[in-house]
């Protein structure tokens, strides 16, 4: 399906975007934007979930099982934390239109 | 036949539209404007690449799948909900560490299993495992220690040969797994060795360097993803994976480059190593305290005060006060802005959040860049909890190890006023040349409980 040089493309272009969209980062950003990118990497649950779905004997079942568990923990709590960072950042016009609301 | 390729096509197109998902979402984050709706975005892509996985042909085990998903899950939520911004590095490096981890186990399975995935795909399973096993073990150490469990630095003699033959040796083993297959109790071993490798390596590293770690630690664990999408033919794997480790690679240079330092630097020699004696030469006079009353005159009938926060300020709880403080000022017409250091606080960014979870708009906060220039016409420069980034030595004295650091320019304000608790050297254990300036006044005490003070003290005015 995928062969070694299609892959090596895709790894080659994927690495010019990772390095585009990261380059143009305001450092105000960069605490959310690594946890952000800590959440996108949670995305190894999905191969965790493959690794234990065709896992057989004991040993095969409990290292992939401790591999779902540590990818689910990965992409939730790397969201959570994100989401949460984000939300607080706002631009003296949000707070303007906060205040408005709110009285 | 055809049924099981239609699955196969839903399948594909599902990760090829949450690789999209995941690029624009990173995109849009990249702006403070959009970037709330970029994670949302992020998120969507990870739910429709999850829910399409059970779909995978040729998968049992569903019931233990979903009970590790449920316990993961639920353990992240929780403590993600509930942890404080302070602590905010800490849990990025924690949930860096159970990515890498997870690669390391699918990594492991593979191996365990005995599949043939070629040379080329054996070598990236490998790879892939040994990386994702170092970011783990190495994730979990630095978590540790930012979370107080464990001693900041750790170093033996003869400590970075006895990583290198480390290295060499779990290669070794990674070599001989690639030709020769291995049974179980080598592919154990090559695994506990790469565990004990991450450990090793983070050890040494001190609490000012962990965030160049943490973010070093998300790149590895990105390519070890990106290694295993290779291994499983996953597409969305090997693109989000490889976007993360080259977007967590240009963070890492970033961040070593603010302190002036190469990632090798960071990674192979203390820098509290030096006898913290030097840098003394340069610095004479004597430090002049303040009481908080003369401040918040001196603030108050100012036309100009540049705020600059440090690490010392997430200590204190004092970014709240520290906001309400800028308001009072702000409603007197002071023209008053928060000027921050690449690398203030323990991660890039980690004081804008402290800032943005008090509630300080982020058009008053500015990056090193764009604020030095305003320092000569500040009337007062505050600087609570921050030290070595305000180090005018850096810019002064070649015998110094910031020598060359990029800092904020406070020295050049009309006036400095410093929050601090006691007269101690910060954190590198380098005297401060700024606290000894003519214009500099110390106003020793907590940093929210003086911020407190200023607070009471203009509202009497």
């Amino acid at each position: 399906m995928i062969d070694g040089f299609v892959a090596l493309y895709i790894f080659m272009l994927a690495a010019f975007v990772g390095h585009e969209v990261i380059g143009r980062v305001p450092a105000i950003l960069h605490t959310p934007l690594m946890s952000g990118s800590n959440f996108v990497h949670g995305i190894v649950l999905v191969g965790a979930m493959v690794a234990l779905g065709r896992a057989e004997t004991t040993l095969e079942l409990s290292i992939g099982f401790i591999g779902v568990l540590l990818g689910a923990g990965n992409a939730v709590g790397g969201y959570v934390v994100t989401e949460r960072m984000l939300e607080m950042f706002k631009s003296s016009k949000d707070k303007d239109k906060d205040k408005e609301k709110s009285s | 036949m055809s049924e099981f390729i239609s699955m196969r096509t839903v399948i594909e197109v599902s990760y090829f539209v949450a690789a999209i998902l995941f690029i624009f979402g990173l995109k849009r984050m990249s702006s403070p404007v959009t970037a709330r709706g970029g994670v949302i975005w992020a998120g969507a892509g990870m739910v429709v690449a999850t829910v399409v996985t059970f779909l995978y042909p040729g998968m049992g085990n569903y019931p233990l799948m979903m009970a590790a998903i449920f316990i993961g899950g639920v353990i992240a939520w929780v403590s993600g909900k509930k942890v404080a911004m302070t602590d905010m590095p800490q849990m990025i490096a924690l949930y860096n560490g159970m990515g890498g981890g997870s690669a390391a186990a699918i990594s492991a399975v593979e191996l365990y299993s005995g599949a043939d995935h070629g040379m080329v795909f054996g070598t990236l399973a490998v790879l892939g495992g040994m990386i994702g096993a170092v970011s783990f073990s190495g994730s979990l150490i630095a978590f540790a220690k930012l979370q107080g469990l464990m001693k900041s630095v750790m170093r033996f003699p003869g400590q970075q040969v006895f990583n290198m033959l480390l290295l060499v040796g779990t290669a070794a083993i990674a070599g001989y797994i690639v030709l020769q297959h291995g049974d179980v109790n080598t592919i154990t071993i090559f695994f506990l060795l790469a565990l004990l490798l991450g450990v090793t390596m983070t050890l040494p590293i001190g609490g000012a360097d962990m965030p160049v770690v943490i973010s070093l630690y998300n790149a590895l664990t990105g390519l070890a993803v990106a290694f295993e999408g290779f291994v499983l033919q996953n597409a969305a794997m090997i693109i989000a994976g490889t976007v993360v480790g080259a977007a967590g690679t240009l963070l890492t240079q970033l961040m070593a480059k603010a302190m002036n330092r190469s990632l090798a630097n960071v990674l192979f020699s203390g820098f509290g190593d030096e006898p913290a004696a030097e840098g003394g030469d340069g610095v004479s006079g004597s430090m002049k305290p303040i009481d908080a009353a003369d401040v918040a005159v001196m603030m108050a009938f100012a036309d100009k005060v540049l705020i600059v926060p440090g690490y010392g300020m997430a200590v204190a709880q004092a970014q709240h006060k520290v906001w309400e403080l800028t308001q009072l000022l702000r409603d007197r017409g002071v023209d008053v802005k928060f000027a921050i250091h690449p690398v203030a606080g323990r991660m890039p960014g980690h004081m804008n959040v402290l800032l943005a979870e008090a509630g300080v708009p982020y058009d008053i906060i500015y990056d090193q860049d764009e604020i030095n220039p305003e320092f000569p016409t500040a009337d007062v420069a505050l600087i609570i909890g921050a030290n070595d980034v305000v180090n005018p030595v850096a810019r002064t004295d070649p015998a110094s190890p910031i020598y060359g650091m990029p800092i904020l320019d406070a020295d050049y304000a009309k006036n400095v006023v410093i929050i601090k608790r006691g007269q101690g050297a910060g954190f590198s254990g380098i005297q401060n040349a700024l606290f000894f300036l003519d214009q500099t006044r110390m106003l020793y005490g907590d940093g929210k409980a003086m911020a407190g003070e200023l607070i009471s003290e203009i509202k009497n005015l």
